[in-house]
Parts: structure tokens; C-alpha cells; sequence
């Protein structure tokens, strides 16, 4: 029996191995709202390991408000309308470790906190997912408010806020070594 | 397929035998025996899968509470996904060669409540241990009727089922003469983003279980069998498909069920 009654431990996880992307990727996966829409922004970055050396088979997930700040819970993320903003989205690396969402950027989804992308990071190589956050600049205040953000030294902090670019934001992530993003880990998981 | 661990121009020159790679995970498994402490994850840092080694976080992982978005999960309906791509034998023209096969299970969170209307994807070799990814080289033959592609949408018992083909072992360049366990990758979404998960389920009995360092990077025994299948004749059919039942289990919840209205 490969898990007897009743228990509930979790199951664990695996690598996203290389072969993912005849199943994972999709049309249209990268695109939250459409790139031409006006207030589009792009969210990208790489994705690099100890060596400093692209990535070029992890895939990237984003989970984020709306504008507002709202938490919205409609369907359509795999055969997108062009006009329903479900808030996730996926995202390969191609061969330079690169990844990029078209979105908009998020609100806060509590007034006064600082508006952050949920990041779950998956790739070959990566024996379990990673998550972490990307919090949005432009608003020192709320950052410097934020308990995740304040309990971590400058350098480590800095890993965890995207930087602005002048279409969007850039956030990348190191897997490992010099500048390690802070990857998180939740109570009860 | 590639690992790039390695990058000597032979390979296999540079590779461990099958008997250094069981050394170094019976030498890890000690030592987790002697340590006491039960694990339920692969570990990150496991040096057996030599593609691990610099794309591990170095830093323990942080402790963080869930907030705002991260308390709650994309939503997915009926039309993202249809109702025959659960069936990985009818993509194509013709029927997909090996052995016809169902698996179906429930999908639940750490509490034991099922996670309804939730996504389910899959992915798999075929038969042979090919997949159709450009960038599989085993010799082994592409079959034209199959993708080893498939989602589903688990049912308010949080119930997937999907129908497919047998996936064979495959060879792969961790060491020399190294081969996966047949296994199904499943990737999977529960009520909050933090459930987040992909992994692989495998088949009772496999010989190559102790010898598959990706296996084994979960150091714990039982909850490495907890990614076995298992045969069930009442859901192998008459004359059509073997039958192979998989629960899985979610990390734990933080909305209480009053929130989940």
C-alpha cells in the first residue's frame, strides 16, 4: 500500500525534470493582460544558478491582485479572452535563463502594505518548488513597514524587491551563491 | 536529453558507476537514520542528482505567513480544460502502442478535505521511455498516437482520473548507466498558493527504485513509498485498461473552512 489510510502527510514533491514543456507551457500563458493593452507592464527577469549560468529549462509562475489590489478568482487562465484578468500566469526560460509576463502591476491587497507577486520557481535541476515574493518598488514606506522585508539584512532584502524598469519591472533570481534570493518557506508545509 | 553537471567531452569518463552512486545514497541514508528527524521532501541538497549541485539554495529557506494572495489559489473551470484531454490514448489518429492504463485518485489538503475543481496536468514518456520533447535522444521510437500530455479537472470528491499508456524506464546522463523508474510527472494546484506542487508518481515494484537518485532525494522511506501507485482491480476494466489508484496529499491549509465559502 503506497500510503495507508488515514494518513495525511504530504505528498512529496519532484523535480519538474526537462521535459515539461510539451505539457506545462501554452498559448498565451505569459500574457496576465495583453502587452498592448495601455496600462500593460512587463515583469521579467533571469533565472541563474551557483555558477552565475542561465537557466534555460526552469519555468516560472506568478500569482498576483489586480490593479486594485483585489484577489480575483476567475477561470480562463489556460484559454485567456484577452479581457478576464485571472491573475496567474506561467512562463519558460528560453536559452539565455530568461523569463517575461505581460501583467499589470498589482495593488495592495491590504491598504498600506506593500504589493507584492507570489513566485514559484520550477526547473530541472530543482528537486522540490520554490517560492518567494516580489515586491514592488515605489513606495519606500510600505517596504520599509513590510515584517518579511525588515526581519532580513539590506542585502539578502534587496533580493525580494523587483526593480523598475521604465515598461515594468525586472526580478531576477539567483538559485544559489552570490546574491541568493531568500526563497520562503510557510508553517505547516 | 542533457545534463550539463558534466561537461567533459566524454561523458561517461567522467561519470560514477551505478555501485559509487549507491554509495553515496546508502551514505545519506544513514545518515538520516542516525539523525531521527522524519523529512516528507526531497531534499534540496542532494548531490547524488548531480544537475542539484548549483541549483540549490545555499541559505535555509525563511519562515514566512501566508498573506494576501498567497492564501488563495487561481481558479480554473470548464473552459480551460476540456473533458477528453484526460484521455492521453485518443489525442491522435490511431491507438497509442503499450499497455492502456488508468489512474485516478483524490486530490486533498492537509486536513483530509478534498480539493474540488482544482487542475490537474500530466506529463509522461510513452512506452518505450521516449518522450516527444525535442530534446529526448534515447533511441527508443517516437510513437506517432501519443503526446503523454493530459489535464483534468479533479471533481468535488476531489477526484482526477486520467487514461493513458504505461510509460517505460528511461536512460538519462546523472551516471553511467543510470535509468529513471517509470513515472508519471504530475503537476498540481490546491485551495491556497502555497499548496503548490509538481511531482512524480511511480509504479509498484519498480527495480530501479533504489538505484534513482531523483527517488531517493527523498531520504524518508515512507514517504518515498507514498509516491508508489497502487494496483486496484476494481479499477481495471473488462477487457480494456489495468487500473492504478494515487491519492495525494497537499501541504497543510491556513483559511479555516468558515473562509472557504
Amino acid at each position: 500500500m503506497s500510503r495507508v489510510p488515514g494518513d495525511l502527510a504530504p505528498t512529496a514533491g519532484q523535480t519538474v525534470g526537462p521535459f515539461f514543456h510539451d505539457a506545462l507551457p501554452y498559448p498565451g500563458d505569459s500574457e496576465l493582460v495583453p502587452p498592448s493593452r495601455a496600462d500593460a507592464v512587463r515583469f521579467h527577469g533571469v533565472v541563474v544558478d551557483g555558477a552565475g549560468a542561465p537557466v534555460p529549462d526552469a519555468l516560472i509562475e506568478i500569482w498576483q491582485a489586480d490593479a486594485d489590489g483585489r484577489i480575483v478568482q476567475e477561470p480562463g487562465s489556460l484559454r485567456r479572452d484577452g479581457f478576464t484578468f485571472t491573475g496567474w500566469g506561467r512562463s519558460a526560460t528560453d536559452a539565455d535563463g530568461h523569463y517575461s509576463f505581460s501583467t499589470v502591476r498589482p495593488g495592495p491587497t491590504t491598504p498600506g502594505t506593500a504589493p507584492f507577486v507570489a513566485v514559484t520557481v520550477f526547473a530541472r535541476g530543482l528537486l522540490n518548488r520554490l517560492f518567494t515574493r516580489a515586491y514592488l518598488p515605489g513606495d519606500p514606506e510600505a517596504l520599509a513597514a513590510t515584517p518579511l522585508l525588515a526581519g532580513l539584512e539590506p542585502d539578502r532584502r534587496s533580493s525580494l524587491v523587483a526593480v523598475e524598469e521604465g515598461n515594468g519591472f525586472r526580478f531576477d533570481i539567483h538559485l544559489q551563491g552570490e546574491g541568493e534570493t531568500v526563497f520562503l518557506r510557510h508553517p505547516r508545509h | 536529453m542533457t545534463d550539463t553537471t558534466i561537461t567533459t567531452a566524454d561523458p561517461d569518463a567522467a561519470a560514477a558507476s551505478q555501485g559509487a552512486m549507491n554509495e553515496e545514497i546508502a551514505a545519506i541514508s544513514a545518515a538520516y537514520d542516525r539523525a531521527g528527524v522524519v523529512e516528507t521532501q526531497p531534499r534540496l541538497d542532494y548531490a547524488p542528482y548531480r544537475s542539484s549541485l548549483l541549483r540549490h539554495p545555499t541559505k535555509d529557506l525563511h519562515h514566512a505567513d501566508p498573506e494576501g494572495i498567497e492564501l488563495w489559489a487561481p481558479a480554473f473551470g470548464h473552459q480551460d480544460v476540456g473533458p477528453l484531454e484526460a484521455d492521453l490514448t485518443i489525442q491522435r489518429g490511431g491507438e497509442p502502442i503499450g499497455e492502456r492504463m488508468v489512474v485516478t485518485g483524490r486530490v486533498l489538503d492537509g486536513d483530509g478535505r478534498p480539493v474540488r475543481r482544482q487542475l490537474v496536468e500530466v506529463w509522461q514518456a510513452n512506452a518505450g521511455g521516449r518522450y516527444i520533447h525535442k530534446r529526448d535522444q534515447h533511441p527508443a521510437a517516437i510513437d506517432p498516437n501519443f503526446t503523454g500530455v493530459g489535464r483534468c479537472l479533479t471533481d468535488d470528491d476531489g477526484r482526477y482520473r486520467f487514461t493513458t499508456i504505461k510509460p517505460g524506464p528511461y536512460p538519462w546522463k546523472n551516471h553511467r548507466n543510470a535509468w529513471r523508474p517509470a513515472h508519471i510527472h504530475f503537476s498540481l494546484f490546491g485551495t491556497e498558493f502555497t499548496q503548490r506542487m509538481v511531482t512524480q508518481m511511480y509504479f509498484p515494484g519498480d527495480p530501479l527504485f533504489a538505484l534513482d537518485p531523483i527517488y531517493q532525494s527523498i531520504v524518508d522511506p515512507r514517504a518515498r513509498e507514498r509516491l508508489v501507485a497502487t494496483y486496484d482491480h476494481d479499477v481495471t476494466q473488462h477487457e480494456w485498461s489495468t487500473g492504478y489508484r494515487w491519492d495525494i496529499v497537499l501541504t497543510g491549509s491556513h483559511r479555516t473552512p468558515l473562509e472557504d465559502a
